[in-house]
C-alpha cells in the first residue's frame, strides 16, 4: 500500500509525469477558483450584512484575511518544499518552492496593502504599527529575501540549495519573530483590540471569508502550477521530453 | 582532550592570531559603532530626555549594524584562500569549526563593543542601571546576533556583490533579539526587573547555538559546491 | 601476485554546468598503489571531476565510492583519509609556514604528526623559510608549503589539481618523488595534469 503511495509520487516527481498531469488538473482548479470567488465575492458584497460598528467598510476583510492567511500558508508549504528537496534531492520540489515564491510576497502585499486601506477609515491613518502588520511586513522582507537570494545565485542547483536552507532558517524564526512582534506590539500600544480576529463571527460572513479563503488557495494551485510548468520546461530544454514536446 | 576540541581551540587560535597580525582593522566595526551613535544627537535632538528614551534603541541598532557589516567578512578571506576548503574538508563536523570561527570573531569584534558601549551609553544620558541591563543584553544578545548572521554570510559568501543581500537575509531575523534587549534596557531605567527578557534572549542564545552552526555549516558546503 | 582491492569508485559521474555537460556516464576505479591522472583541455571538466571526487561538489548523477560506501554518507571517515590540494592553496599569508601547517595539521586532525614537521619541511626544502610569513614566499614556495601540509596529514587518498603549477623543475620532480613514495606505501593519487608524470605502469590516464 505505502509503496504504491510512493511509487505514485516518485512517479508525479518525475518532471515528464508532472508535466502532463498539472496540465490536465489546471483547467478544474481555474474553474474551481472562479466559481469560488464568484460565490464569495457575491456573498461578501452584497449579501452579507453590514458591521454594526465599521459599515461597510470592513467588507475589505474578505480579501485581507484571505491574503494573510495565504502569505503564512505559503510559506510553511514551501518549508515542507524545501525539507523535501534537501532530503530526498527531488527536483520538483525546488520547482514549485521557487515558482511559490513571488505569489506569497504577493499575497503578503495584498495583505499589507488591504490592511493598510481598512486602517484608513479604521485608525485614521494609512500604517499604524499593528502588530499583524508588523508581522506581515516582515515576512514581505524574508519572501524578498529569498527571492532576491535565488535570483542572485547563477548555478541553479546552488540557488535552489541555499534557497532551501534559508526557507527552513526562515521557518525556524517566523514563530519566534511572531511572538516577539505580538509582545512588542502589546508593549508600547496597550491592548490595541485587534479588529481582524473576532472571536466569534456571524454566519452570513464566516462563510464568505472561507469561500474566498477557499478561493485564494485554488488560485494558488492554478498559478503555481502554470508557474512550475514554466520553469519546468525552462530548466529542462534541453531534455528529450521537451524537444518531443515542442517538436510537435 | 578529544582531536575535535583540539581543533576548535587550533582554530580559534588562528583566527585571534590572523586578527592580530591585522590589529589596525580591529579598530573599525568600533568606530563604525560609536559614529551612527553620534549621529542621533546631531540628527534628531541633543535634548537629554529625548536622548534617554531613543538610547536602547539607538545603541542597539548601531551595534546590531556595526556586528552585522564586521560579520561579513568571517568567511570571506577563508573563501577566497582556500582554507574554507580544508575546513570542509576536515574530519571533524563542520559545525564544530563554525562555532570555533564565530567565536573567534565574536571575542574580536563583540567583545570590544561591550567595552565601547557605557560610553555610549552616556553620550546618550543613559542612567546607570540602564549601563548595566545594556551591557547584559549586548553580552546575551551580540553571540546571538554572530550565530545568526553567520548563516546569512555562509549564504552569500560566494557571491561578488553579498553585501546588501546579507542585510536583506538577516536583519528580519535579528528583529527578536532586538525587540526584548531594547525593552529590557528601557525597563531597567524604569527600576523594574527585567528576568523576563535576559531568560527569553539566553533560551534564544541557547536555541542559536544549538542549531545556528549546523545550517551555517550546510550553508558553507553549499556555497563551496 | 596479489588482487587488487580497488579502493575509490565513481559509478556514472555526470557533471552539468548550467546548459553544458562536463561529462555524462563517467567511471573508474583506483586501488592501492595507483595513480589517476585526469587530462582534458581547459573547461573540460577536471576540476570539477577532482571537487566531486572530493565530495565538495555533488555530482549531478552518480556516487563516489570509498571503500565500497558512499562518500556522502560516510564524510568524516573518508575525510580523514583525504587529503585535497586546490588552485587556492587555503594558506594564511599573514600566518608564518609553521603556523600555518601547524594550525592547519590540528584542523585536519592529525596532531600527532607533529613531531614530523621540521623532518617534512626539510623534505620540501623549507627548513630555512619556516619563520617568515607566507606573504612573502614565492608561488612555488607557497606550493611547497602546501605539499608539506598534505604530507603531515598522512591521508591515503591524495587529490591533486594542477599541482605543478608554479613549480621549479626541481619542485616537479619533488612532486613526482612524493606521489611515487606515496604509491609504494599504498597510497591512491588522483591528479590533473598537463604534465607527463613518470610513474610507469602505476598511472592510469583518464581523457575528459
Amino acid at each position: 500500500m505505502w509503496n504504491m503511495i510512493w511509487l505514485f509520487f516518485h512517479k508525479l516527481a518525475s518532471p515528464k509525469h508532472f508535466y502532463r498531469i498539472s496540465g490536465l488538473l489546471i483547467p478544474w482548479l481555474a474553474a474551481i477558483t472562479a466559481i469560488l470567488l464568484v460565490l464569495g465575492l457575491y456573498l461578501g458584497l452584497f449579501v452579507a450584512p453590514p458591521d454594526y460598528q465599521q459599515g461597510e467598510s470592513y467588507r475589505i476583510i474578505f480579501v485581507h484575511v484571505p491574503s494573510a492567511w495565504m502569505s503564512m500558508f505559503i510559506y510553511t508549504f514551501m518549508a515542507v518544499l524545501s525539507a523535501i528537496y534537501l532530503i530526498w534531492n527531488i527536483k520538483l520540489a525546488d520547482v514549485m518552492a521557487r515558482s511559490s515564491a513571488v505569489l506569497g510576497a504577493s499575497f503578503t502585499l495584498l495583505a499589507l496593502a488591504t490592511g493598510s486601506l481598512w486602517g484608513k477609515p479604521m485608525w485614521g491613518a494609512w500604517w499604524v504599527w499593528d502588530a499583524r502588520l508588523t508581522s506581515e511586513l516582515i515576512l514581505l522582507f524574508l519572501y524578498m529575501g529569498y527571492i532576491a537570494l535565488v535570483m542572485a545565485i547563477e548555478d541553479v542547483r546552488t540557488a535552489a540549495r541555499a534557497g532551501a536552507v534559508l526557507i527552513l532558517v526562515g521557518v525556524v524564526n517566523i514563530p519566534i519573530i511572531h511572538y516577539s512582534v505580538e509582545w512588542w506590539n502589546t508593549l508600547h500600544q496597550g491592548p490595541t483590540v485587534t479588529k481582524l480576529d473576532k472571536p466569534s463571527i456571524h454566519l452570513s460572513m464566516l462563510v464568505p471569508l472561507l469561500l474566498m479563503a477557499g478561493a485564494f488557495q485554488f488560485y494558488y494551485f492554478t498559478v503555481v502550477l502554470m508557474r512550475a510548468r514554466a520553469e519546468l520546461l525552462d530548466r529542462e530544454r534541453r531534455s528529450e521530453w521537451v524537444r518531443e514536446l515542442m517538436g510537435r | 582532550m578529544s582531536s575535535g576540541w583540539q581543533a576548535f581551540i587550533a582554530l580559534v587560535k588562528r583566527d585571534l592570531l590572523l586578527a592580530f597580525r591585522h590589529r589596525g582593522e580591529l579598530l573599525n566595526p568600533l568606530l563604525f559603532f560609536m559614529m551612527v551613535v553620534t549621529l542621533f544627537p546631531l540628527g534628531v535632538s541633543p535634548e537629554s530626555s529625548l536622548l534617554r528614551t531613543m538610547a536602547p534603541g539607538v545603541i542597539w541598532i548601531a551595534a546590531l549594524l556595526a556586528g552585522l557589516f564586521s560579520l561579513e567578512s568571517i568567511f570571506r578571506s577563508d573563501f577566497d584562500d582556500g582554507a574554507l576548503e580544508q575546513m570542509v574538508l576536515s574530519p571533524h563536523p563542520l559545525s564544530l569549526l563554525v562555532l570555533a570561527k564565530v567565536l573567534a570573531h565574536w571575542l574580536v569584534t563583540g567583545l570590544p563593543m561591550l567595552l565601547m558601549a557605557p560610553l555610549l551609553g552616556m553620550f546618550l544620558s543613559l542612567p546607570a542601571p540602564g549601563l548595566v541591563a545594556m551591557e547584559l543584553t549586548l553580552l546575551i544578545g551580540t553571540p546571538l546576533l554572530s550565530l545568526v548572521g553567520s548563516i546569512g554570510v555562509a549564504l552569500t559568501v560566494g557571491l561578488r556583490r553579498g553585501g546588501v543581500l546579507l542585510t536583506l537575509l538577516v536583519l528580519p531575523l535579528y528583529i527578536p533579539v532586538l525587540i526584548f534587549s531594547t525593552n529590557a534596557v528601557s525597563v531597567a531605567v524604569a527600576g523594574l526587573p527585567i528576568d523576563g527578557q535576559v531568560y527569553f534572549l539566553l533560551a534564544l542564545l541557547a536555541l542559536a547555538i544549538t542549531l545556528a552552526p549546523f545550517a551555517t555549516a550546510a550553508a558553507l558546503r553549499i556555497s563551496l559546491s | 601476485m596479489t588482487e587488487k582491492v580497488s579502493l575509490l569508485h565513481a559509478r556514472d559521474l555526470s557533471c552539468y554546468r548550467g546548459e553544458v555537460c562536463l561529462f555524462e556516464n563517467l567511471g573508474f576505479e583506483l586501488s592501492a598503489g595507483e595513480a589517476l591522472q585526469v587530462e582534458g583541455a581547459n573547461g573540460a571538466g577536471k576540476t570539477s571531476l577532482l571537487r566531486i571526487i572530493a565530495g565538495m561538489t555533488p555530482p549531478d548523477e552518480g556516487d563516489v565510492l570509498w571503500r565500497g560506501e558512499s562518500i556522502q554518507d560516510r564524510r568524516s571517515d573518508f575525510n580523514a583519509q583525504l587529503a585535497y590540494l586546490g588552485h587556492h592553496l587555503g594558506l594564511k599569508h599573514e600566518l608564518t609556514v609553521e603556523e600555518n601547517l601547524r594550525a592547519s595539521v590540528v584542523i585536519q586532525g592529525a596532531a600527532d604528526s607533529l613531531g614530523r614537521l621540521t623532518d617534512i619541511l626539510r623534505q620540501v626544502g623549507l627548513s630555512e623559510r619556516a619563520d617568515l610569513p607566507v606573504r612573502v614566499l614565492s608561488a612555488g614556495q607557497k606550493q611547497r608549503v602546501a605539499l608539506a601540509r598534505m604530507l603531515l596529514i598522512g591521508a591515503v587518498l591524495w587529490v591533486l589539481d594542477e599541482p605543478f603549477t608554479a613549480l621549479d623543475a626541481g619542485g616537479i620532480g619533488l612532486i613526482s618523488d612524493l606521489v611515487g613514495h606515496h604509491l609504494d606505501r599504498g597510497g591512491l593519487a588522483v591528479m590533473t595534469s598537463h604534465q607527463a608524470i613518470p610513474l610507469g605502469s602505476r598511472l592510469r590516464r583518464l581523457e575528459l
